[in-house]
């Protein structure tokens, strides 16, 4: 059974970010995204089945070749990941904004 | 609306920076932080105990329609310094992310604006990553309910 894996694993690790980096601007075999790294191909195979796992990474069959791309709408759910978060701050600084501006110190 | 709040969050790191302008003179920005009432009132949470000192310590509690605790935290001031800083442990209870460490700073921009400096700082990686997901999965939305239920109130 395969741990299920968690987008947010997906990007804690390095290589996984840079090869996302790599594959922003273009479509990839993997053998042209190992050969960008000093990394054993095995070790970047890994990765890509991670990222692959994730849907981080779409597959496209180009004739022989299979071809890596970046899936953005799942990117996008990384991104934002942090928008609740930072609604939340958001709320409460507007509310306390608000409250001190009605604010009359009690002298 | 356009949301003033920043948040800086790089991967890989264990703390994340939390930066807001305010309409607010630093003095009023620093109250709400200082004085319990007001402070309550904003963060949507009973404040138990605010000691707004150098080894004050605090708790907060929000408790549910029929006052049972949802929400307990508590944290220690390691530093106080009025309308300049606060560094505060923060930790929530009954829950696995531990503690983590807050640097606040308040900084005067014009007699009216001021500058809310978040600096926290999480056990790990992981644990940062977990509680900013926190909203994503329960909380926001029992926020926005209590958001709603306050302001219902005033009206």
């Amino acid at each position: 059974m395969n741990l299920r894996r968690d987008v947010f694993q997906a990007i804690a690790d390095p290589t996984r970010r840079a090869i996302l980096l790599l594959l922003a601007s273009q479509s990839l075999t993997a053998g042209a995204i190992a050969s960008k790294f000093d990394t054993a191909r095995p070790t970047i195979s890994k990765h890509l089945q991670i990222l692959t796992e994730c849907e981080l990474l779409g597959q496209e069959q180009n004739g022989r070749e299979i071809y890596y791309h970046l899936n953005a709408k799942k990117m996008k759910a990384v991104a934002d990941f942090i928008e609740p978060f930072r609604n939340m701050w958001d709320d409460r600084f507007n509310k306390l904004e608000t409250i001190m501006k009605k604010y009359k110190p009690k002298k | 609306m356009e949301r003033k709040t920043k948040i800086n969050a790089e991967d890989g790191k264990q703390e994340l920076v939390i930066t807001r302008e305010f309409d607010l003179p630093v003095e009023l920005l620093f109250k709400a932080h200082a004085d319990p009432e007001i402070l309550g009132q904003w963060m949507g949470t009973k404040v138990l105990k605010l000691e707004s000192k150098k080894h004050g310590s605090y708790q907060f509690e929000t408790t549910d329609a029929q006052g049972n605790p949802v929400f307990r935290a508590n944290g220690v001031i390691h530093a106080f310094s009025p309308n300049a800083k606060i560094i505060r442990t923060f930790e929530m209870e009954n829950a696995s992310f531990g503690v983590q460490l807050e640097i606040l700073t308040f900084e005067k921009l014009t007699d009216d604006t001021s500058r809310l400096n978040i600096h926290s700082i999480y056990e790990s990686n992981a644990l940062r990553d977990q509680v900013m997901k926190l909203p994503f999965t329960q909380g926001i939305n029992y926020a926005h309910n209590r958001l709603q239920e306050i302001v219902g109130k005033l009206k």
